[in-house]
């Protein structure tokens, strides 16, 4: 039992803190497909990552034109950008400060610490010199973070609370990523087994850290089934829908064990998680992907809003 | 020599007994290596978090308290005497709040004038009449002391409200355990490591009688952006206490309760880091959020303990401060073994033309002020300042009380160029319960960092040092 604001606090917490890995990954992946890219193609691709992050309204409101320069450091460091890396890397901290008597010390100082770099690392306009670095700085973060964690918390409601959080946004980055970059798969579709292009395929898998992890899996080339099957349904691949699901099950399983009860969020959660193990990608992609993706970031939400309502995150 | 009393060397030259030890192994020590722990040491408090924020400038912004490394020792005979001293001192704060929320005798046999109780804000009506737990007001209280001579103690404040700095005091002693382990081998130093339980366990015991079973405790908080937030998490986390904010807490059937993830939670006893202001709007301040509505009606009625007591600011009143010589012997019925400064109350007419007069030689502090904000140092001052200051005297001599510069003892620091003496105060923490007066040996000794500076507060530069007790 805890305090609902700490339950809320500790949830965020871990809810920034992905959504800060995944930017940077985001991020990097356009940086990689800028580059091999004309001028054109590559003010397209960093619309795509704009677009992508959910940041386009803020940026145009900001910016006439994309270059890289520009959209990088929007989507860092800017102030006017309420979604920057640096306001969630803030908000972890905040968040964790907020609920520091809770968590372990180890967790907290390499929280601290890694405000603290990633802070002076955004202090100035980001040259692309230095990208890598700075990208760099934000997975070693959340990669530190989440190790203090499973090396130092103890396994009660704040944990899960914590790890809950996180795979509720990991699963809605993954499928947005899906859903902005979902048209590419439409020409291919109808043909079986056709290849797709390539590279960016491979930005797509690079956004989600996939890129090694899928060829490993796949020996042949890239192709549109097996790529949504992956990032939708295999639950070997940290990164996908069931994947994130199957945790956050039991996680919430472990949550009505201490509590000696289960909530709506978990009739709730059963139904998500039923639909993600009975499909297959080949009805996913008969209903229409977007429409799936619709729906399931809608679930999604409906099952943060349902844990957040069941434990009293707020009055 | 200096004019001031140095705790560590005699004006000879000569070290102290109680520092025999220290200076022994201090000179066996590299300095450069000192100097480089020095460092160390404030790299561990950034990456702890252990800050604080200050007021007035950007909301973001947290600042380290500098820290000292050269600890401030007391010897046990000093020590025991200070322990008496503060106790008495403590058992009249508690008499004298029983008295003016109840039959006031202090006023009727006209030891102070009504007026300082009637006309005062930190004086609630809310409270007349009322027995709080226990019967205990000042649950906690920092009582700040000054030193100007081998066995001159003075009480500078009674901070009987909401003392802070108590996590320093641990963080200090915490850090220089880590630096400096064989020192402590060395020196018999007495622990002030059980602080927070030995808090848990007094304020436990000042739980409402309707409580059953173990005492549910909650820390309240104004929250993050309090400049002392980093302590009331410390406290909470250590005691196993709730960290609560108003927001938190509402009163579920009579009693104050908070919201857990799995409903509502009674509280026993809150320790509340939260003026007496900003409680409860529906009795006080109706616009704060920072309290719980109906806790008072809670309180009142018995559902709750409140740590400290709503109503004690009247101690930290420094017009009331002036009259504790009286206080204590009208109810201990003993002289005061702690010295008072010498305050001259600006209100009566005499004194304040003394007060016009040395403008340039005193402190003049505002009644209700706190914190080293808007008071005059004398010697200190710009023809400018103590012209402004002059005014402002004239204006509204009821709001101020003056007293003699102080000659702050110094206690050496480290500087680039060795041992330097600063000036210093030392602030003990001390806890009430019904069964008893609980000192921990030691407390938050603040030091003026500026050469020749009096003012040790943090807000104004001030930096902190371990607080050594010897062991007998």
């Amino acid at each position: 039992m805890m305090l609902g604001r700490n339950a809320n606090s500790i949830f965020w917490m871990f809810r920034y803190l992905e959504r800060a890995e995944n930017t940077a990954r985001l991020l990097e992946a356009g940086f990689r497909m800028a580059m091999t890219r004309d001028e054109f193609t590559s003010q397209e691709e960093w619309r795509s990552v704009i677009q992508t992050a959910g940041m386009r309204r803020a940026y145009e409101a900001e910016h006439g034109t994309y270059t890289g320069i520009q959209a990088w450091n929007f989507v860092l460091r800017d102030r006017k950008n309420p979604q920057s890396v640096l306001s969630m890397v803030e908000n972890v901290r905040t968040n964790a400060r907020a609920v520091r008597n809770m968590i372990s010390r180890e967790l907290w100082e390499t929280i601290n610490e890694s405000w603290m770099e990633v802070r002076d690392l955004l202090s100035a306009p980001v040259q692309q010199t230095q990208l890598g670095d700075v990208i760099n700085a934000i997975r070693r973060e959340a990669t530190l973070v989440r190790g203090a964690m499973e090396g130092s918390m103890l396994r009660t409601d704040v944990f899960n609370f914590a790890r809950i959080g996180g795979f509720i946004e990991r699963a809605d980055n993954t499928a947005r990523i899906l859903d902005v970059k979902y048209y590419l798969l439409l020409p291919t579709l109808s043909h079986v087994g056709g290849s797709l292009d390539n590279i960016q395929w491979d930005s797509v898998l690079r956004s989600v850290g996939g890129d090694r992890a899928y060829r490993w899996l796949n020996h042949v080339g890239v192709e549109a089934k097996s790529l949504a099957d992956f990032l939708i349904l295999d639950r070997r691949f940290p990164r996908s829908l069931a994947f994130a699901y199957g945790k956050i099950r039991s996680n919430m399983a472990s949550l009505a064990e201490a509590y000696g009860e289960e909530t709506d969020a978990h009739i709730l959660l059963r139904d998500i998680d039923t639909r993600l193990s009975d499909l297959s990608v080949g009805e996913i992609i008969d209903e229409g992907l977007h429409q799936f993706i619709l729906g399931f970031l809608s679930d999604n939400q409906r099952l943060a809003d349902a844990i957040a309502r069941d434990y009293r995150f707020i009055e | 020599m200096s004019e001031f009393f140095d705790e560590m060397r005699m004006p000879e030259g000569e070290v102290r007994e109680a520092y025999a030890d220290y200076d022994k192994w201090f000179w066996q020590q590299d300095a450069s290596w000192l100097r480089k722990k020095a460092k160390e040491a404030e790299g561990v408090f950034r990456k702890t978090g252990i800050t604080f924020n200050v007021y007035g400038e950007d909301a973001a912004e947290e600042r380290l308290i500098p820290f000292d490394m050269v600890p401030r020792i007391i010897a046990a005979r000093e020590w025991r005497s200070l322990e008496k001293g503060i106790e008495q001192r403590v058992r009249a704060l508690n008499a004298f709040m029983h008295d003016i929320y109840h039959k006031q005798e202090i006023l009727r046999a006209g030891i102070m004038p009504e007026r300082l109780i009637r006309d005062n804000d930190a004086f609630l009506p809310e409270m007349v009449g009322f027995n709080p737990p226990g019967g205990i007001y000042t649950h906690i209280v920092g009582t700040d002391l000054v030193r100007t001579g081998p066995d001159e103690f003075y009480v500078l404040e009674d901070n009987a409200r909401t003392p802070s700095g108590v996590s320093y005091m641990l963080e200090n002693r915490e850090t220089m355990m880590a630096m400096f382990p064989e020192l402590f081998t060395r020196v018999g130093v007495r622990p002030v490591q059980d602080y927070p339980r030995r808090l848990a366990r007094s304020l436990a015991a000042c739980a409402p009688e309707r409580c059953e079973g173990r005492p549910k405790l909650g820390v309240l908080t104004p929250g993050i952006y309090n400049s002392a937030f980093y302590e009331h998490a410390f406290l909470a986390d250590q005691m196993g206490a709730e960290l609560v904010e108003g927001s938190d807490l509402r009163v579920v059937d009579g009693k104050i309760a908070m919201r857990t993830t799995r409903g509502w939670r009674a509280v026993d006893v809150l320790y509340r880091r939260v003026d007496d202001e900003f409680l409860d709007p529906l009795t006080f301040n109706p616009d704060s959020m920072l309290g719980a509505a109906g806790i008072m009606d809670v309180y009142r009625s018995g559902g709750i303990t409140i740590a400290n007591a709503p109503g004690t600011g009247i101690a930290d009143d420094k017009a009331i401060y002036s009259y504790m010589p009286e206080i204590v012997e009208f109810y201990t019925g003993e002289k005061p073994k702690l010295k008072n400064v010498e305050t001259w109350r600006c209100s009566d007419e005499d004194s304040l033309k003394y007060v016009l007069d040395n403008l340039a030689e005193l402190v003049v502090k505002e009644v209700h002020g706190s914190g080293g904000y808007g008071m005059l140092i004398g010697p200190a001052a710009s023809k400018k300042e103590l012209r402004e200051f002059r005014a402002k005297l004239e204006a509204n001599p009821q709001g101020y009380i003056a007293q003699p510069t102080l000659s702050l003892s110094t206690v050496p620091i480290l500087t680039r160029q060795g041992l330097a003496p600063r000036h210093v105060d030392l602030r003990p923490y001390v806890l009430v319960s019904p069964d008893k007066i609980d000192l921990v040996p030691g407390g938050l000794t603040r030091v003026a960092l500026k050469q020749g500076s009096l003012v040790v507060n943090s807000s104004q530069g001030g930096g902190t040092k371990d607080t050594w007790v010897l062991d007998d």
